[in-house]
């Protein structure tokens, strides 16, 4: 087994509210970021797959195929939007970092066949990041991919 | 879903890595220019790994604030700026950055509740880092 590593950046907005809560609820949790105007970051997401190494290729996974995948799925979803009102994901969950590695798995899972989906990384800064391994991932939980 | 979250903090600080279990030679031997007696600094990096499910009305694993507010009182008021040897946890354990580890992970498991520690590892400069996720 052989895990792979692919980097890649992305830039959105973000705020963080949730409607069930009241104004000084969603204050306290979240504090600057539930700014209902959002704010930004520059996001870098980094996506491990396994998988063996094919005897006449080389390759776990081709990287081409792993970086088309990525773009599609995440970047042209994700880049340069407001994440709260234009991915359909975050009309409904609040786009947490957590929620983005969950959201981003749902995306990518499903689409990559000659490698298995090992972890998510989203970096929101470089001082702050989240890990999903899809540990205990229910799909039906997590309303709204594409 | 479970999820980890991995925060960075930076503090610096003075060690001398010495053992009164050795003579002078060994220590030398050991240490090389780490046993310098009059000790030296680093800017040390330390990422908190914790994990949990994410909250459905918050989503997150935990507040930041709670996490930042922990690492700030107990870890980086602790160390930042002290000379390690002093510290009570060196004071029979030599400070390396092994020993480091153990003891921030000690603090935080012992004393954070809003999430669970999945490990610390420490970053003694750009070119060396450590990990503890306590006994397994």
């Amino acid at each position: 087994m052989v895990y792979l590593t692919r980097k890649t950046e992305f830039s959105a907005s973000h705020f963080y509210h949730n409607p069930e809560f009241t104004p000084e609820e969603n204050q306290r949790v979240f504090g600057k970021c539930n700014n209902p105007n959002g704010h930004g970051h520059n996001y870098t997401l980094e996506v491990t797959v396994k998988g063996a190494v094919d005897p006449k290729s080389g390759f776990v996974v081709d990287l081409k195929q792993l970086k088309d995948v990525m773009g599609r799925e995440v970047l042209d979803a994700f880049d340069h939007r407001f994440l709260n009102k234009e991915v359909p994901e975050f009309l409904t969950k609040i786009p947490t970092t957590e929620n983005l590695a969950i959201a981003i798995w749902q995306r990518l899972a499903p689409k990559l066949n000659a490698a298995q989906l090992h972890r998510v990384r989203v970096y929101e800064t470089p001082d702050l990041f989240v890990d999903f391994y899809g540990e205990n991932f229910h799909a039906k939980d997590f309303h709204g991919g594409a | 879903m479970k999820a980890h979250l991995t925060r960075r903090y930076m503090f610096s600080a003075s060690h001398r890595l010495h053992s009164d279990k050795l003579s002078a030679e060994e220590n030398r031997a050991t240490y090389g220019k780490c046993n310098n007696p009059y000790g030296h600094g680093h800017n040390y990096t330390v990422e908190i790994t914790v994990s949990g499910p994410v909250d459905e009305q918050t989503g997150m694993v935990c507040n930041l604030v709670d996490l930042d507010g922990f690492v700030r009182s107990e870890i980086l008021e602790r160390y930042d700026h002290q000379n390690l040897n002093l510290l009570r946890e060196f004071a029979k354990e030599v400070p390396t950055t092994e020993n480091l580890c153990i003891a921030i992970y000690e603090i935080v498991t012992r004393g954070f509740r809003h999430a669970h520690l999945e490990k610390v590892r420490i970053e003694e400069t750009m070119m060396n880092s450590f990990e503890y996720r306590g006994e397994e």
